[in-house]
Parts: C-alpha cells; sequence; structure tokens
C-alpha cells in the first residue's frame, strides 16, 4: 500500500516512495554536478595556455570524466528525478513499482561508479564518445551499460506510473503539458538506451578480447554511436523545456498560449529529433550528401521548428500571465516587474535565452551539410554544446531545484542571499565561455586537444595572438562560472543538511500552484491574450539566427575549394 | 496551468494569431535553410564529394608509400618526414597515424588535386589550417575529394580528433607555391 503526505505548500498529495526516490536521485545528481564540474574546472584550467595544469595524461583523463559525469550521470539522475516528480506527484497518484525504481537507482549509482574507477584507473581515457579502435577497459563500457539499465528502469517506473494514474482516475482530462514534455523525454530515452546498447555491448565484447567480436567499424560505430549520443541530448531538450513550463506556471500561474501547439512542439523532438545524428557526420566519409541533407533538413529543422515554438510559448505565456495581473504597460513591463531577484525565474530566463542564442543557433548553423566543414572538431563545438547543456540544460535544473528543494524538503534556503546571484554568476559565466571556446573555433583551435603551442611537437603551427586571447577568456569565464556551480551545490547540500525548517507561511508573496486554476478558465490555453512583446522578442532572435547563418556562409566561401 | 492536467476540449482551442504567424515563418526559414544545403551544391565551391572506398589501413599505407616514392622532392629537417610534390590535377595520398601526417606535400597554387585521405591506425581529425577545413579521418575508409588550393604559403594539418596521448603533438604540413 502506497502512503501519502500532502505537500504544505502546494497541496499535491505525495507518495512516500517516490518522495524518497526524488531525493535521493537528485542528490545524487548533485554529488557528480560536483564531481564532474570539478574535472571540468581541471580541463578548463588546463586549456587555458597562461596556467596549462594538467600534464597530457591527466588532461585527456580528466575530460574523459568530465564528459561522462556531467553529461551523462548528473543530467539523467536529475531527470530522474524529474520523471517521478511529473508523474507521481502531478498527477497525485501513487509512484508504479518503488522497488523497480529503487533498482534503477542502484543499477545507475554502482554503473556510475564502475565507469568513473575504470577512468581513473587511467587505461580507459577514449573520451565521452570512445570511438574505436581506441579500446577502454571492459568495465568502462559495463558501467555505462549498467547505468543505462538503470535509467531504463526509471522511464518503466515512469510509463507505469502514467497508466496507473490513468487507471486509478487520479486526475481528470490529459496529462498536464509539463508531464507531457517529461513523457517525450522518457520516449526518447527508450530510443536512445536501445541505441546505446546496440553499439556499447558489441563493444564491450570487443574489448574482452574473448573472440566474440574481432573488430568494430568506426563509421558504423560513429552512426549508431551518436543515435544515442545525440538523441540523449533530445532527452535533454525535452526535460529542461518541461521545467520551463513548469516555472512558468508556479511562479506566474502560466498557461500555455494554446496546449495544442505546445504539446504538437514536444511531439516534434520525438518524430524527428532523434533522427538528426547524421549532423556528427557530415565531414565522415562514406555518406552521401543526400542522406546528409535529408537528415539534417528533414528531420532536424523540423525539430528545430519545434525548439522555436517553445521559445515563443515558454515566454509568451508568462507574458500572457503577466498582462492578466495588470503589467499591461507597453511592451515589456510584465518583463521588467518579473521576479529577476528570485533564482527560479532568473535562472529560467537565463536558461531561454542562452539555450536560444548561444547553443541553438549555433547548433543548426553547425548542423548545416557544407557550413559544418568550417568548424567540425573545432572549439566551436564544446562551444556550442555548453551552450546547450550547461547554460541551457543544467542552469534550468538548477532554476526548478531553487523551488523543489526546499519544497520537498520543507526547508528554508541556507544561502538565499547568494541564491539571487548564483543564476547570473553560473549562466553568464559559462555563456561567456562558451562564446569563447566557439571565437576559438572558428580560428580553428583544436578541441580534445593539450597543447596548442605544441611545445613537445618536433613541427607545430603557430596559431593567432587572438586564438590564445580566446582560450585564455574561456578559461577566466568557465572559473566564474565554477564557482557559480559551486555556489548551487553548496546551497542545495547545505539546506538538505542543516536548512531550517520551514515555517508553513499561510500568505506567500509568489500564487501558489494550488490557488490559481480559478485565475482563468481551468482548461486550455491562455484564451486570445496577445504577446506582442515575446514577439518583438522572438523577430529578435530570427534576426540575429538569419544573420549570423548567412554570415557563415561568407565564412565557407572564402576557404579553399573542395568537390 | 502547464503543471495541472489539461481539461476540456484543449485541442479544439483556437491558436492566437502571434503564435500562428511564428510558427509559420520559423518554418519558412526552416524551408530557407533547406534549400541551402542543395542549392550550394550548385552554386558554392566548398562541397565535400560522396566518394569513398573500403580499404585496409596497410594497403593505403602501400599506396601512399609508393606515390611518395615517385615524386618526393626532399626530407622536412626537422620529422625526416618526406615532401612530396606531385604534379597539378594528380592523385594525392596522405594518411595519419600516430602522431603524424605522412607525407608532407607541397602543391601549386589554384591547382586541383585528387586527395585520396585515410588513417593507418585510429580515427583523426584532419584540420587544415589557418583556412579551417576539417574532415572526420576513419581507419578502413578511404575519402575521395578534390581539393584546390586558393592561397598559398605553410599551411598546417592538425589532429582535432582524439588518438591518443600523444595527439596534440600530431602535425603536418602543405606547402603551396
Amino acid at each position: 500500500m502506497a502512503n501519502f503526505r500532502t505537500c504544505p505548500d502546494t497541496g499535491f498529495k505525495i507518495d512516500l516512495q517516490a518522495d524518497k526516490l526524488i531525493k535521493w536521485n537528485a542528490v545524487t545528481a548533485v554529488v557528480f554536478l560536483l564531481v564532474g564540474g570539478l574535472f571540468g574546472l581541471l580541463v578548463a584550467l588546463t586549456r587555458w595556455p597562461a596556467v596549462h595544469l594538467l600534464d597530457a595524461d591527466l588532461f585527456y583523463l580528466a575530460l574523459t570524466a568530465h564528459g561522462l559525469d556531467v553529461l551523462l550521470v548528473w543530467i539523467i539522475f536529475f531527470e530522474m528525478a524529474l520523471l517521478y516528480f511529473t508523474s507521481a506527484i502531478l498527477l497525485n497518484s501513487r509512484l508504479a513499482m518503488p522497488k523497480v525504481g529503487w533498482l534503477g537507482y542502484v543499477l545507475m549509482l554502482v554503473g556510475a561508479l564502475i565507469t568513473n574507477v575504470a577512468v581513473l584507473q587511467g587505461n580507459s581515457t577514449v573520451m565521452f564518445t570512445s570511438y574505436v579502435p581506441l579500446q577502454a577497459e571492459p568495465h568502462f563500457y559495463l558501467g555505462i551499460i549498467l547505468f543505462a539499465v538503470g535509467a531504463l528502469l526509471g522511464c518503466a517506473v515512469f510509463f507505469g506510473t502514467l497508466y496507473i494514474a490513468k487507471k486509478e482516475r487520479t486526475y481528470e482530462g490529459s496529462i498536464p503539458l509539463v508531464t507531457f514534455g517529461a513523457m517525450t523525454a522518457a520516449i526518447i530515452a527508450v530510443f536512445t538506451i536501445a541505441t546505446g546498447a546496440v553499439i556499447l555491448i558489441p563493444t564491450m565484447l570487443w574489448s574482452m578480447d574473448i573472440g566474440l567480436i574481432d573488430r568494430v567499424d568506426g563509421l558504423v560505430y560513429r552512426i549508431v554511436w551518436w543515435g544515442m549520443g545525440h538523441s540523449s541530448q533530445q532527452i535533454n531538450v525535452a526535460a529542461q523545456i518541461a521545467c520551463w513550463y513548469a516555472i512558468a506556471a508556479i511562479l506566474f500561474g502560466a498557461k500555455p498560449l494554446s496546449e495544442k501547439v505546445s504539446r504538437t512542439a514536444f511531439l516534434m523532438y520525438i518524430l524527428f529529433l532523434q533522427l538528426a545524428s547524421a549532423h556528427h557526420l557530415l565531414v565522415d566519409p562514406g555518406l552521401s550528401s543526400e542522406y546528409k541533407i535529408f537528415n539534417t533538413s528533414y528531420a532536424l529543422y523540423l525539430a528545430v521548428l519545434g525548439s522555436m515554438i517553445h521559445g515563443l510559448t515558454v515566454p509568451g505565456a508568462i507574458e500572457a500571465a503577466q498582462r492578466k495581473k495588470g503589467f499591461n504597460n507597453g511592451l515589456f513591463e510584465w518583463l521588467a516587474k518579473a521576479p529577476w531577484g528570485n533564482p527560479v525565474f532568473s535562472g529560467m530566463a537565463l536558461s531561454v535565452v542562452l539555450f536560444g542564442f548561444l547553443g541553438g543557433i549555433t547548433g543548426v548553423i553547425m548542423g548545416t551539410e557544407q557550413l559544418n566543414i568550417i568548424m567540425h572538431n573545432t572549439m566551436y563545438v564544446p562551444g556550442h554544446f555548453h551552450g546547450t547543456v550547461v547554460v541551457g540544460t543544467t542552469l534550468a535544473f538548477m532554476a526548478i531545484s531553487y523551488w523543489i528543494v526546499p519544497t520537498l524538503w520543507q526547508k528554508e534556503m541556507v544561502m538565499p542571499g547568494l541564491a539571487k546571484w548564483q543564476p547570473y554568476l553560473f549562466g553568464l559565466g559559462m555563456g561567456a565561455a562558451a562564446i569563447f571556446m566557439m571565437g576559438a573555433g572558428t580560428l580553428g583551435v583544436p578541441r580534445r586537444h593539450w597543447d596548442i603551442a605544441f611545445a613537445d611537437s618536433a613541427i607545430g603551427h603557430v596559431f593567432p595572438e587572438a586564438a590564445n586571447l580566446m582560450m585564455g577568456l574561456a578559461g577566466v569565464s568557465a572559473v566564474v562560472g565554477s564557482l557559480g556551480a559551486l555556489i548551487f551545490i553548496l546551497n542545495m547540500v547545505g539546506t538538505i543538511l542543516w536548512g531550517k525548517a520551514k515555517v508553513p507561511a499561510p500568505a506567500s508573496a509568489e500564487p501558489t500552484p494550488a490557488e490559481t486554476p480559478s485565475a482563468a478558465t481551468s482548461y486550455g490555453g491562455a484564451g486570445t491574450m496577445a504577446v506582442p512583446g515575446t514577439f518583438v522578442l522572438a523577430m529578435v532572435f530570427l534576426t540575429t539566427f538569419v544573420l549570423y547563418y548567412f554570415v557563415n556562409w561568407k565564412y565557407l566561401a572564402g576557404v579553399w575549394g573542395l568537390s | 496551468m502547464s503543471i495541472f492536467p489539461a481539461k476540456g476540449v484543449w485541442w479544439n482551442e483556437p491558436v492566437e494569431k502571434s503564435e500562428v504567424l511564428w510558427v509559420s515563418i520559423a518554418f519558412l526559414w526552416a524551408m530557407i535553410m533547406f534549400f541551402m544545403m542543395p542549392y550550394w551544391h550548385f552554386a558554392g565551391e566548398q562541397n565535400l564529394s560522396n566518394e569513398a572506398y573500403k580499404i585496409s589501413p596497410d594497403a593505403f599505407v602501400e599506396k601512399t608509400e609508393n606515390f611518395a616514392a615517385k615524386y618526393t622532392v626532399r626530407e622536412d629537417a626537422a620529422t625526416g618526414i618526406p615532401v612530396v610534390a606531385p604534379p597539378a590535377g594528380s592523385d594525392v595520398y596522405i594518411f595519419g597515424r600516430t602522431f603524424e601526417w605522412w607525407p608532407m606535400l607541397e602543391l601549386e597554387q589554384d591547382k586541383s588535386y585528387r586527395f585520396h585521405i585515410s588513417s593507418a591506425d585510429y580515427m583523426h581529425g584532419f584540420s587544415l589550417l589557418p583556412e579551417n577545413i576539417n574532415l572526420q579521418i576513419i581507419p578502413d575508409y578511404e575519402m575521395v575529394l578534390t581539393i584546390t588550393p586558393t592561397s598559398s604559403g605553410e599551411f598546417s594539418i592538425v589532429c582535432n580528433e582524439f588518438c591518443g596521448i600523444g595527439h596534440h603533438n600530431m602535425v603536418g604540413k602543405i606547402f603551396v607555391k
């Protein structure tokens, strides 16, 4: 029998098993953010030419660990917490198969630890992508496989809970948009993990050298691996956008402009985004232009359309809600009067803007068949994905943590003053790091490279001084961003361990979700409220996108002829 | 609200005008971006060919050595790697191997060469600098494309795919006259 408590802040019925699973997954996530973040800081301090901290072997080791711990472990543990939250709690349901949930948690933790041990032992320095024929120890792959199986079990619990909630009629109507977004993430996760199994299990058998598999084709590896590697970023995008919608609802009582449009945009991710892994292979031998164009345009652009829709509807929903409250002057009063000192809001707002401008635009440009030639494997690539998973996904997860942690644990935050600054410190620091990395990439600075001064090399290449400057500035910015991450981690861990118990406040400054449905009709979109401010912002985004897109074609037109 | 169930016939509600307009504009932009790629195949000078072959690393190394034997003009003083000057318009072979690009090339400006690029061991990244032309080189695959240097001077090939602990020392040279 499931036991419940009632959330004093929101009135939600909380299954105690779900409560515990959310907490353990979230805390574990934050611990791995600390570990992976520290590895990242070491990487940044090594690529900062004036500091050049680590030796080559340790640098490549730290880079491997950094990718695994933040891109995989931190993000997916947090996503498990989100899956349980958006199913059991938002649907007022009991959690399906809590024991399976715990098994999944243990598998993920054990898997993450095994892979970390393998990397730290030093014989598995193969980078996050582990491209064959580079070979890691078998337990490197085993750990990732166990982690993935654990995550798959988490998805099963999520789907089971959706089924139970529907069957036991714990809610009326259709599942909330946020849950729909989480469901999108979970569906893509199943595809992702299946693809990962297809490539990582044979690769593990190959590395065991037991005669079952004696070679893995490099191109096949890249195609299938990116079926996992890219799709897993789509899990992140879906989860992060679900967080945006959730925060808009929690802070502003915002309703989506149109349920229909927002849900269709999520659906586009499922239909198209996970097909788009070929944009990692645009300069590989053996793939035809037709395939590349099909995959990056038909598949990728329709998913990009989905993201552009969310980019309008999330701020649009907030604008509509603010205008209903009376912030109706001019184009931007609704935005100016938003709670910029509340990290839940500022983190989300920065995540929307930075993800769009830094991660989104650059990703589409890099994913253009010919433009990829002048960017592939340069620092532009890590610049781009720090614009997506760091200042997009990670910042969105931080923002929602500022709400989830005090609410679920019923504790006061230990450092509310620092929390106000944290999203700016982290978002702007890492955002600047991403920009400088991309700047270095346009000058040809390679990614995954210990020394662009080529001090140990018989012959070298002299990069323009601007490249060293960019790498230095990227290092400085990454240190600022790391400080922001550290403040977040200390604040979360401190709050959980030593935070004062919350005194139930009868009247909160911000509307709690339970009060707001009466603000308008309880279903559907925001009606026909116009959102001129958001539309203007969207046009600014589009203009930037178009200009920057054609600037890159101009760059391309200047390089040597290739045919 | 996004965190509460959507009730009623939400799928039948009218969509607000600015949203319809934005979706239309975004879709149009996606179509333009789609158009640009095939367009560049006709109008642009920078396209990768679709030509590639499966080949064993040993066979490719042998072909490259035969090519170098024919056209070597000198040896690079620092590395001892041959500098090869193939005739304009001819086939050019080069491979990556931990941790070097072999051989070095001497080419003529504004002449085209049919490049064959592969790897003798791991994956490598062929990053031609300062042009910033980047190709993924995969063992067992021979990538073929025509390259026309449109500027002269000394160019480097930096490896930008991690290929082992000495990866950062992997640099090759192309001299264009």
